[in-house]
């Protein structure tokens, strides 16, 4: 006799996913599996269109981050056109990048992941929530409402549209930044920043205390990981090389457009997001929770954890601690919060860099781009992780094939790993309730796929 | 327990990418207000209620359901179902429910040919996806598969627009569109002299950036295919709408004015009674980008 146990949905995760466990006669568990249930074929339907319309459609991969799909495909396409935008066009494309960046942290940590620390994962399912937040601590929930909103404000100022963005455009942006509107802009940064280390300081007291006591047993894997650097290795998130770095901590790069020769993707049949593994080490793939092969992942851990170090002061301050304290490579899954506020700290810093950039108020934002035949790879570090897409042309500017590698499905097969390592160590006997199935998808949740 | 007399809302995606539900989170200050007034049911990207009872998708009883996403699979049609039995008043939230959305561009081909080229070749690889739910035929909009009470459409619908919808709703009151157009909202100069021919966007337009938007020609006018004389208004509030102000043209994504229109057609129309040639359009099927349901996307692609 064999059970199942199935969580469904996932909860406070964007997108539909469930979590299938499947305990042997004894109750221990014998496998488990995080079944992604999306199929939209975007691969499928940008064939035939116009190239320089497709940053306009991505975007609808992803209503959290928009603003990667929109940027990795503005880039594929100005290589498929053979553009190179002006200095202000990639600086007010990174300055939005980054923005985006802000939002999506604070939702993350605020709303998805922080009531399962602030509320207490063995709290009643109805108050782990962003509404029980604003009950027990309303001064704290207000706050990040209002701090989340003035990233997505600052967007729409410098962008018109801040979800399903149209303002990247082939051969760099559609619209200068006026320098009335950037001493506003760097104004309001100041204020993200102090509120991104109000966030750190914050969650280091009353957050992160509790991972590696209460919380060991969730998500503890060894893996490799991968994310970009500069070629003083410091992070980056909008452009870059690719650093790949082994669980030995033995690390490789390579450009964005060689992805095919370090990374293969394999279709499973229990989910509609193909496993990405890391084609390079030549030792396949194995999603066994002791001894996994070709697992590596992205997101915020693991870039803080390839970069030799971070180039704004603040956020370098923090990973230092950060290093201090976990060793490098960190391998425990809940670090991913800890990062991802590293990382908010840094994306604020970098804004006011950006900001004070005399180059990013010129007049000229865009090239001419003429369509024509040819191929282009696109990467951007998304929230979620590296963000890779690929696009050929035809003589006519118009799309021939296109590939999609999306943060969430570099993270597939590390999710599974660890969803099965929570599990197991979780589940004894056959005994689950509520509190156990959280932490479960807390092993989820870290990843914020 | 005066929480029972709070109304109860429930929110489910379906083909859908949380682009409504993340505008929602942006209606600011007013959210927190809000959530304090209502009691959340089911909303799986911030609350952890999970399905239960007998059947796969059960759901608790709601006064208003929200529903994002166009209809592409068997699962989502179960999930669809369960919504329309469980909430009294059934809203379609954003262009996809509305309309088909962007995803509904899938409906140029079959869904075997889109699995193709998603998974590769997969003659005598029976086993890929093959646990996951089957595809319908191509996408539908909510209102096809069942009953709906409002439509909401929008990519993503603004968000003080979703809470008047929402508030209005808690009180039994009809809530209303603006029932205008993207051009009826916009404050661009038009002169009424157009350029003969459609261009792509591949120059910016011209405008001095130095001046507001409204010292800015036309977008049309300039040349560039815009979609805002068939496109529903309302994106930017009661400011200037959103990819006008980037200086970018419409491409149409609050679906048409009136909800049975077809966006191709009455585009074609406009730029042929203003004697533009419109043959330069390259893919014109794909005016119907965002209202590709209802069945006015069909297969014209050839399958590889």
């Amino acid at each position: 006799m064999t059970q199942v146990i199935t969580i469904h949905p996932v909860t406070r995760i964007e997108g539909n996913a469930r979590i299938h466990i499947q305990l042997d006669a004894a109750g221990e568990v014998r496998d488990a599996q995080v079944r992604i249930s999306s199929l939209r074929g975007f691969e499928q339907f940008v064939v035939g269109m116009p190239a320089e319309e497709i940053p306009r459609i991505v975007t609808r991969i992803c209503g959290i981050c928009p603003w990667m799909h929109h940027l990795a495909a503005v880039k594929a396409v100005d290589a498929c056109f053979g553009v190179q935008p002006p200095p202000a066009g990639h600086l007010l494309r990174e300055l939005c990048q980054v923005l985006a960046h802000i939002h999506d942290k604070i939702l993350h940590f605020f709303f998805l992941g922080a009531p399962d620390f602030v509320i207490r994962p063995d709290a009643d399912y109805s108050v782990r929530n962003i509404m029980g937040l604003v009950q027990q601590q309303p001064e704290l929930a207000a706050r990040v409402v209002r701090m989340r909103q003035l990233g997505q404000m600052m967007l729409e100022q410098l962008a018109g549209k801040a979800i399903h963005p149209v303002a990247a455009v082939t051969g760099g942006f559609a619209r200068p930044l006026a320098d009335s509107l950037r001493k506003s802009l760097y104004h309001d940064a100041q204020k993200l920043l102090d509120f991104a280390v109000f966030a750190l300081e914050f969650a280091k007291k009353k957050v992160f205390s509790q991972f590696l006591e209460v919380f060991a047993s969730v998500g503890a894997v060894t893996t490799g990981f991968l994310g970009t650097v500069d070629v003083y290795g410091n992070l980056r998130l909008y452009s870059g090389t690719l650093r790949m770095m082994h669980p030995d901590g033995h690390m490789k790069e390579f450009e964005p457009s060689a992805y095919e020769q370090m990374l293969a993707e394999e279709a499973v049949a229990w989910s509609t997001a193909k496993i990405v593994y890391a084609r390079s080490w030549d030792e396949g793939l194995s999603l066994d929770p002791v001894s996994p092969k070709g697992v590596y992942r992205v997101n915020t851990l693991a870039r803080i954890n390839v970069c030799d170090q971070i180039a704004t002061p603040r956020a370098q301050a923090e990973l230092e601690e950060f290093r201090s304290r976990f060793g490098r490579p960190a391998q425990h899954s809940l670090l991913y919060h800890w990062a991802r506020l590293i990382e908010l700290v840094y994306a604020c810093e970098r804004v006011l860099e950006l900001l004070e950039d005399e180059r990013i108020t010129d007049q000229t934002v865009r090239n001419h781009a003429t369509p024509r035949a040819g191929r282009g790879v696109g990467h951007v570090e998304a929230p979620r992780g590296t963000l890779i897409h690929d696009y050929t042309t035809d003589e006519n500017g118009c799309i021939t094939r296109a590939n999609l590698i999306v943060g969430t499905t570099h993270n597939i097969a590390p999710m599974n790993v660890s969803v099965r390592q929570t599990a197991a160590s979780c589940i004894q006997a056959g005994k689950v309730d509520d509190e156990i199935l959280n932490r479960i998808e807390m092993a989820v949740r870290a990843y914020d796929p | 327990m005066k929480d029972k007399r709070r109304p109860r809302l429930s929110f489910v995606w379906l083909h859908a990418c949380s682009g409504c539900e993340i505008a929602l989170l942006n209606s600011g200050e007013r959210l927190p207000e809000l959530l304090n007034k209502v009691e959340i049911v089911h909303f799986p990207l911030l609350v952890d209620h999970k399905f239960g009872g007998e059947q796969e998708f059960a759901l608790p009883e709601a006064d208003i359901g929200f529903v994002s996403g166009g209809v592409a699979s068997e699962e989502h049609l179960a999930l669809l179902y369960s919504m329309r039995r469980t909430c009294r008043i059934l809203v379609s939230l954003g262009t996809c429910a509305t309309h088909g959305g962007v995803p509904a561009l899938r409906n140029r081909w079959t869904a075997a040919a889109t699995l193709e080229t998603v998974f590769g070749d997969t003659s005598g690889r029976a086993t890929v996806a093959a646990e996951m739910p089957a595809l319908l035929d191509r996408v539908y909009s909510v209102d096809e598969k069942v009953r709906v009470d409002f439509c909401l459409p929008g990519c993503p619908p603004h968000p003080e627009m979703i809470v008047h919808v929402i508030e209005t709703l808690m009180t039994d009151g009809q809530p209303r569109l603006p029932g205008k157009s993207v051009c009826e909202t916009c404050p661009t100069i038009r002169t009424g002299e157009m350029h003969r021919t459609v261009r792509r966007f591949l120059n910016n337009a011209e405008y001095d950036s130095d001046e507001p938007v409204e010292e800015m020609r036309c977008l049309l006018e300039q040349g560039f295919l815009c979609m805002g004389p068939v496109t529903a208004g309302g994106c930017g509030g009661l400011s200037v709408p959103l990819c006008v102000q980037a200086r970018v043209p419409c491409r149409g994504c609050y679906g048409p004015v009136r909800p049975e229109g077809n966006q191709l057609l009455d585009m074609l129309n406009v730029l042929a009674s203003h004697g533009v040639d419109h043959r330069a359009i390259v893919d014109r099927q794909s005016l119907l980008r965002f209202s590709g349901a209802h069945g006015l996307l069909r297969l014209t692609r050839k399958t590889k």
